[in-house]
């Protein structure tokens, strides 16, 4: 695997699966509901038993980072997919539609751009309440352009290729083309954007749920792990830390394996911001 | 027409074009509220004449368009809407705390220009120095690093640690020393991933700048390298920072509610946080209006100061579009 030659890429790769282990295994290891209540055990620290300690009403830690992280997997994971989707389908779309469609659809990228994800995330929530669906949902929308851009640029140079004319000739649906040939050729930038855009969703997904209009309670997100731990910060360090421990590392993760990835795939990237 | 009047034509349009959608699309988001906003707004024990009272106020009562003419045209004359709780327009509400994250934001990326630019320039002329070397992992764990976790911890160490406090709040009383003390902390938190973009970013561009004809010429000619390098590359190099400088004081307008929430400072992010808790939506789509406003003429600046750096990008920019 290319990614494995580069040195940061080898501990991107590791931080990922060890994250998603954690995550995906905790809650089966660790003999401890996320949501019980054990006042009495309050703000203990790190033990044999609480191997993270446990937070201001008495629940473990660990099992509630765990859950944490797979909100986190889960939302990055749904979020990308949705917006990769959509910013593909609408970009080989505005490559092929006639100039006026095809400038509607830069319009509504450039005014999907211009609300800054956070604050169309704040504007929508303020409206709707929080939840976990509507954090997926806007983030995604936020995220189509991202893909929707690339895509059209990468469908355009490609629309001229010969063998898409030979496929045309045989008598090709525009849907074959598009899916069994367009689609194909244009994934590899797209897939690297994606797997750059997880840390970025993580730490959008985590900032709202810090922001208490994310992940409602009493689901445990690092977001709101890591407000719980700052509103008790006098009275306990540990939540904070292995909350902020988590995010760290998750985020570490997916950027060096992101930029692994990218420049396994498309050196040419490298120099684009 | 020059080719470079057009481009700055096209931005211009561009731009206000977005900025009308934006102000539509802030509006249409209104109707999705569940049931009558005014209802929403006066809770469940309000009586139906309050309701039908504050729904005429509102003027919710009158037909999609007009309400949607009415709003556009007030936001022109930069009538914002009315404070739900205290009556007060929101536009004073906004422009109140709006110096405060304009000072923290610049605040940030003047500190991420300081510490970034000397860190990249050091690192692409000496490229494989042990500074290079350490600074390319670290400004990755930087980019990495959320800013609400930096500051979290930074509150931790410094606030419930060393005690050095103040940490909290503006120091209203304070003078300008304790100002500015208390601006650093949160300012660092909103640095630190543009101290190692800005870093990174200038070190590729610098090196492959520095690689160019006209280059090898002026060094040809005997001019000193270190003229080189800060007067004719850097110029040339400085163009992506500046994009990326340009979308990180819209991103920073956005992050910096959590170092105000954190940090507890007055500023948008406050308002915001505080308008979304008793869902007073007036302030909430202020704001962001006021934010996006914001965000989209640094865009274009941004955009139009690559005219001046690189005066040959506007012929290209011009016919390619």
């Amino acid at each position: 695997m290319a990614v494995w030659q580069s040195p940061t890429g080898r501990i991107g790769l590791v931080l990922v699966v060890l994250v998603a282990l954690f995550s995906l295994g905790g809650p089966f290891v660790i003999p401890f509901e996320p949501n019980k209540l054990d006042v009495l055990h309050r703000f203990a620290g790190p033990t044999a038993l609480h191997w993270m300690g446990t937070d201001n009403l008495g629940r473990d830690l660990a099992v509630r980072m765990a859950v944490g992280g797979q909100i986190a997997l889960g939302v990055a994971l749904a979020t990308i997919g949705l917006s990769l989707t959509g910013g593909t389908l609408l970009g080989i779309a505005a490559a092929y539609a006639p100039v006026q469609i095809e400038r509607a659809i830069l319009v509504v990228f450039d005014v999907l751009s211009a609300f800054p994800p956070l604050i169309f995330a704040l504007a929508i929530v303020a409206l709707l309440g929080p939840g976990l669906d509507k954090v997926i949902f806007i983030l995604a929308i936020t995220m189509v352009p991202h893909f929707g851009r690339i895509a059209r640029a990468q469908t355009l140079s490609l629309k001229q290729a010969p063998f898409l004319d030979a496929t045309r000739v045989l008598g090709a649906s525009a849907a074959r083309l598009v899916l069994a040939h367009v689609v194909p050729n244009i994934m590899g930038p797209l897939i690297v954007l994606a797997s750059m855009d997880i840390p970025v969703v993580i730490t959008l997904e985590a900032g709202l749920s810090f922001l208490g209009i994310g992940v409602p309670p009493p689901r445990a997100s690092w977001g709101s792990l890591l407000h719980d731990g700052y509103t008790n910060l006098t009275q306990s360090a540990w939540p904070v830390t292995f909350a902020g421990l988590m995010l760290m590392l998750a985020t570490l993760g997916f950027t060096l394996f992101g930029e692994a990835l990218r420049d396994a795939i498309d050196p040419k990237l490298r120099a684009a911001p | 027409m020059s080719p470079t009047l057009r481009y700055v034509g096209s931005r211009l349009v561009t731009t206000v074009l977005v900025l009308v959608c934006a102000t539509v699309l802030l509006f249409s988001l209104t109707l999705f509220i569940p049931g009558n906003p005014a209802e929403v707004l006066l809770g469940p024990r309000a009586t139906p004449e309050a309701v039908a009272a504050y729904s005429h106020i509102m003027g919710l009562d009158r037909p999609l368009l007009e309400r949607l003419a009415i709003f556009l045209g007030n936001v022109l004359k930069g009538d914002l809407g009315r404070d739900v709780i205290s009556g007060r327009p929101v536009l004073d509400l906004v422009l109140e705390v709006f110096p405060y994250t304009l000072t923290l934001t610049l605040s940030a990326i003047g500190l991420a220009v300081l510490l970034g630019v000397p860190l990249g320039c050091y690192a692409a002329t000496h490229p494989g120095s042990v500074l290079d070397q350490v600074g390319a992992v670290t400004s990755v764990a930087f980019i990495a690093l959320p800013n609400f976790v930096v500051a979290v911890f930074l509150v931790l160490i410094f606030s419930v640690w060393l005690h050095w406090l103040p940490v909290l709040g503006v120091g209203r009383d304070g003078g300008w020393g304790d100002a500015v003390l208390r601006l650093i902390l949160p300012a660092l938190s909103l640095a630190l991933s543009w101290i190692g973009y800005i870093a990174r970013l200038l070190r590729a561009s610098l090196l492959e700048v520095l690689g160019e004809a006209h280059i090898r010429t002026a060094r040809a000619y005997g001019v000193p390298e270190r003229r080189i390098v800060y007067r004719n590359a850097l110029k040339l190099a400085a163009i992506p920072t500046v994009a990326i400088l340009g979308l990180g004081v819209g991103r920073l307008l956005g992050g910096a509610i959590f170092a105000e929430i954190i940090f507890a400072r007055p500023g948008l992010g406050t308002l915001v946080y505080d308008a979304i808790a008793v869902r007073n939506y007036p302030v909430v789509q202020a704001a962001v209006l006021v934010v996006v406003g914001v965000f989209t003429l640094t865009n274009l600046l941004t955009d139009l100061s690559y005219l001046w750096l690189d005066p040959r990008l506007g012929r290209r920019l011009g016919e390619g579009r």
